[in-house]
């Protein structure tokens, strides 16, 4: 048993227990926590599997991004756990059943050996980059799709913001829009007005101010 | 080396503690989002564990597109739940009713 599998075990079995406390936990914020350790614990399966780029995205995009998002939400939300445990346990053993025959069948069809046939792949070696191996598939066979992800997230931005977006009414703003339609008509007014005839002669001020 | 067998159950067992997580917490939406971001992950397990076995960096790549896509999933889904809270003081399923379906 070399290092590798012994790291496999330990890091399956941090992964399964985390992933059981996420469900199964009351509070909804160590249900986010247990998630960060479960992230945690599936960037190192990945590191095992020679993912480096994708375990330290998921690193830094899930439990630097996401988790902290979904952390900063639920400690916004006040919110009343006791009705929402409610049935909690009811559902139980529909959820046990389902979730063990789909997990047996999985388990049956995928543990034969069907695949990977040639056995595991070799290792590969010292100068072997993943991440630069992942760019250049990314960039060129790829690109497409890439682009469209880049299209997603702009649009995840933008719907975000414009969800969460509060107009307050006693807010003070410009709307460019109406101060450009602004006709001189409307603002302006010229008055003609008679001449005065009668000029008042005012002392020049510049002696007294100096 | 590990087998790639034993990654793939892996995946099995996390995809079916979020089904049993989705089944049981039917009430809490927050959970609810969380247990759907724990089965992609066992997905991305999968196909991380294939793209090994097989050699092939498709799978490493799908992967990444997975994650995007999770995250900007994960950012609206939030968003509407804020909006709900926002709205209804409540995010309990029970209270989300409005539309008579």
């Amino acid at each position: 048993m070399n290092l590798p599998v012994i790291l496999f075990w330990f890091y399956a079995i941090v992964l399964l227990g985390a992933a059981l406390a996420v469900v199964l936990v009351r509070n909804p914020v160590h249900a986010a926590l247990f998630l960060v350790l479960s992230f945690f614990s599936a960037a190192a399966l990945w590191l095992l599997l020679y993912a480096e780029f994708l375990a330290l995205t998921l690193v830094l995009v899930y439990v630097g991004a996401v988790m902290v998002l979904f952390l900063f939400v639920v400690m916004m939300l006040d919110i009343n756990i006791d009705r929402l445990r409610q049935g909690f346990w009811r559902n139980l053993p529909l959820g046990l059943f389902v979730g063990v025959v789909m997990a047996a069948e999985m388990i049956t069809l995928l543990a034969r050996g069907v695949v990977g046939g040639a056995g595991p792949a070799p290792a590969p070696g010292p100068d072997y980059s993943n991440t630069r191996a992942l760019g250049e598939v990314i960039y060129t066979e790829y690109v497409f799709p890439f682009e469209v992800a880049a299209v997603i997230l702009l649009v995840a931005i933008i719907a975000a913001i414009a969800l969460t977006l509060r107009h307050r009414k006693e807010t003070k703003y410009q709307d460019p829009a109406a101060q450009l339609s602004v006709h001189p008509r409307d603002r302006l007014k010229i008055v003609k007005l008679a001449a005065e005839t009668t000029l008042t002669r005012e002392e020049p001020r510049e002696k007294g101010a100096e | 080396m590990i087998p790639v067998q034993y990654y793939l159950v892996l995946g099995a067992l996390l995809f079916a503690i979020s089904v049993i997580g989705i089944f049981m917490n039917r009430k809490n939406l927050i959970v609810l989002l969380m247990a759907i971001e724990l089965m992609l992950l066992a997905v991305n397990m999968n196909f991380i564990a294939f793209s090994h076995a097989l050699g092939d960096l498709s799978g490493q790549v799908f992967v990444f597109f997975i994650l995007t896509v999770a995250a900007a999933e994960s950012a609206i889904g939030l968003a509407i739940l804020v909006a709900l809270f926002r709205n209804l003081r409540s995010i309990h399923v029970d209270d989300l009713g409005r539309l008579k379906g």
